[in-house]
């Protein structure tokens, strides 16, 4: 009897500790408030087009406006080459790719600073936020996506030669790396910008910068022998010329650098959830 | 059968003050290097008083060494002045932010009320904000869904369900977050100060809510200011001050030592020229005795004597009643009796005696701060400095069931059938 009355004094369901292990990551927690991150991906897509008169239309404008952009200043005037592919076709696929890249990081990048209000009043897995911003981001990378088909088709019934592989099956590997990436830099960049806040303007140039760093604009076959080994360094390269082939059938997949992307976003998305995890719990005291 | 469900192990918490910028780089060298060296963390330093404004150089500590323990079915009341460590207490239990030292163990989902309506989207509609604010307090879809017409109607807005919260009155959006709040169903609850919004029928909602929820063995942390509430509601309390637990006991204890502590031990607000200073004062009975307890209906008098310290024309003398929710409820002045204080000399002492009728405040403790002063300026003004009490009695209220206590004044009336 008095046994059974210490199990029930020691079976606490929580204890708050001062300093949580680095390693003690509770990702199974972030699992049971799954129906917390559907809500959010929710609220994000409601609250972003209400009272906006074209709504979601503004999903396909933005890479449809970028791209005639593109065309006119780097296919035009610049006359950077596009490995035979129609102008429209070839940037608009790096452009679709990129964007979700750069909105998952510039997004899940801030999330300390936008939600202090939420996260001071309110216990919930800090990493629902994030990982919720990813999955809304997607929603509008599928929409963008599911566009720029329209287009492939458009050009195909055209008789242009380009042709989808059978690589396109990589299609779903390849956005989930670049969810990863995305997701890996912005938590580690939103874990320090709790304490030092100068990264928060870095982002959003360097976002910028870091797209001439891809072949976007321009395909890997225009860049010169000596910078070629920095190009494909960039883990984003061989994801977006990986993107590029399956959609378009040029060039031929590298799997050794697609692994090194692999490799890479592993990594990158294990040190992020190490050091969020860590600042998670702090981190109301600093902001 | 009652079960430990929160125990606080030597808990503190320790912030840092200041700006967090370029003094923070170095600190953190500091700090590393200390602990590689093997040394004790140069910034931390053990044992020192921790009052809020005695800093320890940038550090402070918010709380210290807080051990207790708390039953299930018990609704606690944590009783302290502004800064003496309530809302961060709190914010530990919520997970907000982690101690710095010690442990604390929880049996049971915590859900806090510690300010409602959070993550509450002004676009949203009153329904989608139900399942997202459900959400964040860490209900899953079912739950909410098995519950939403009871949050419905506990809210009273089920006609603007549909409508984008932004649209709302601030009550409604009040009522509406509380109500998801409420209907949590966990194991521990948080409360901390929301019973200050909201009609003065959804407060009756509110705490009915709350004590139903301690009626079903659950156990609740309340904080507030409003002793009144703290009073009705707990049944155990804790007494906070600089940051230390002062006292644990029952809850009349805790708040009778806390309103002791209000007047005795803190030092009064004090300000004005001094050129004429209240030197004495007291509240007394018809029989000229020291009370510091009235029932309603009765007269009493307080005598105060002041002394000028410059020659002065003429001065005011007021006084101030105020109910233990600082609000002001009664207002007495020498000039309303055409009664004058003129003509002091330097160093002249005055006495003065004024009688207060017929008292109708509501039953309660109250506050009485001393004015005095004129036209051009205070000369001294004393704040909440006599601390009483009103007592039901038989004078003015001969109900046989006690005064409702959200009224502030009593009205006597005469009745008759016509």
């Amino acid at each position: 009897m008095s046994t059974k009355k210490t199990d029930r004094f020691e079976s606490w369901s929580m204890v708050l500790r001062p300093k949580k292990s680095l390693f003690e990551v509770n990702l199974m927690e972030l699992w049971q408030y799954r129906d917390l991150i559907s809500m959010f991906v929710k609220r994000d897509f409601v609250a972003k087009f209400k009272q906006t008169i074209l709504g979601p239309l503004w999903f396909i404008i933005q890479p449809l406006l970028t791209t005639l952009m593109f065309v006119v200043v780097f296919g035009n005037i610049a006359g950077i080459p596009t490995d035979g592919i129609p102008q429209v076709l070839f940037y608009m696929t790096g452009i679709v790719g990129w964007n979700y890249f750069s909105t998952c990081l510039n997004d899940t990048s801030q999330t300390f600073i936008k939600n202090a209000s939420i996260f001071g009043k309110v216990y919930f897995p800090r990493l629902a936020m994030p990982v919720s911003i990813v999955i809304s981001n997607l929603v509008s990378f599928i929409i963008q996506f599911i566009f720029l088909l329209g287009f492939l088709v458009y050009f195909i019934l055209k008789g242009t030669d380009v042709m989808p592989g059978i690589e396109v099956l990589l299609i779903p590997f390849l956005v989930l790396l670049i969810a990863g990436l995305g997701l890996g830099f912005g938590i580690i960049i939103s874990s320090l910008t709790t304490k030092y806040r100068d990264l928060v303007h870095l982002v959003t140039f360097g976002v910028t910068l870091w797209m001439y760093a891809t072949p976007i604009i321009y395909p890997m076959s225009e860049i010169p022998e000596k910078y070629k080994a920095y190009v494909m360094a960039n883990p984003m390269t061989p994801i977006v010329e990986t993107f590029k082939t399956a959609l378009l059938g040029v060039g031929t997949v590298n799997y050794m650098s697609l692994l090194y992307s692999l490799g890479f976003t592993l990594a990158l998305l294990a040190i992020g959830i190490l050091i969020f995890n860590k600042v998670e719990r702090t981190f109301m005291d600093t902001v | 059968m009652s079960d430990v469900v929160i125990k606080f192990e030597d808990v503190s918490k320790q912030y840092r003050l200041g700006v967090v910028g370029t003094g923070t780089l170095s600190h953190d060298l500091n700090r590393f290097f200390a602990k590689i060296a093997g040394k004790e963390d140069p910034t931390k330093k053990v044992g020192v008083s921790n009052k809020l404004n005695v800093r320890d150089g940038d550090y402070v500590w918010a709380l210290r060494d807080i051990n207790f323990s708390l039953n299930d079915g018990e609704v606690l009341g944590v009783v302290g002045k502004n800064g003496a460590g309530k809302s961060t207490l709190l914010k530990l239990l919520s997970r907000v932010t982690a101690p710095t030292t010690g442990e604390i163990k929880v049996k049971g989902r915590i859900a806090s009320l510690l300010e409602v309506g959070t993550g509450f989207h002004p676009e949203l509609t009153g329904k989608e904000n139900i399942y997202l604010n459900g959400a964040i307090l860490g209900m899953t879809k079912r739950e909410i869904k098995s519950k939403f017409d009871e949050i419905v109607e506990f809210s009273g807005v089920s006609k603007y369900v549909d409508t984008p919260v932004k649209r709302y009155s601030s009550g409604m959006y009040v009522r509406l977050a509380f109500a998801v709040a409420a209907h949590l169903e966990p194991e521990i609850l948080i409360v901390d100060e929301v019973l200050a919004v909201g009609d003065a029928e959804f407060q009756k909602k509110a705490i009915g809510k709350m004590q139903s929820v301690s009626k079903s063995g659950r156990t609740v942390l309340f904080v507030s200011h409003n002793l009144t509430a703290v009073e009705q509601l707990c049944t155990k309390g804790i007494l906070l001050q600089n940051g230390t637990l002062k006292m644990e006991g029952p809850i009349h204890d805790i708040t009778s030592a806390y309103k002791k502590a209000s007047v005795n031990e803190n030092e009064l607000k004090r300000s004005g020229t001094r050129h004429v200073e209240i030197r004495n004062y007291q509240m007394l009975n018809s029989l000229g005795q020291a009370i510091e307890e009235v029932f309603l209906g009765d007269n009493f008098y307080v005598d105060a004597s002041f002394a000028a310290r410059e020659a002065a024309d003429y001065t005011d003398f007021t006084l101030d009643i105020r109910n233990d929710a600082n609000e002001f409820i009664g207002h007495v002045t020498n000039a309303d009796d055409l009664f004058e204080i003129k003509n002091l000399a330097k160093d002249e002492l005055r006495r003065v005696r004024v009688e207060v009728k017929d008292m109708s405040f509501a039953p309660g403790t109250y506050y009485i701060s001393l004015w005095l002063g004129n036209k051009y300026g205070t000369f001294d003004y004393i704040e909440n400095c006599i601390r009483f009490t009103i007592k039901q009695g038989d004078q003015f209220i001969r109900r046989p069931f006690p005064f409702d206590k959200r009224a502030k004044t009593v009205l006597r009336s005469n009745w008759k059938e016509i």
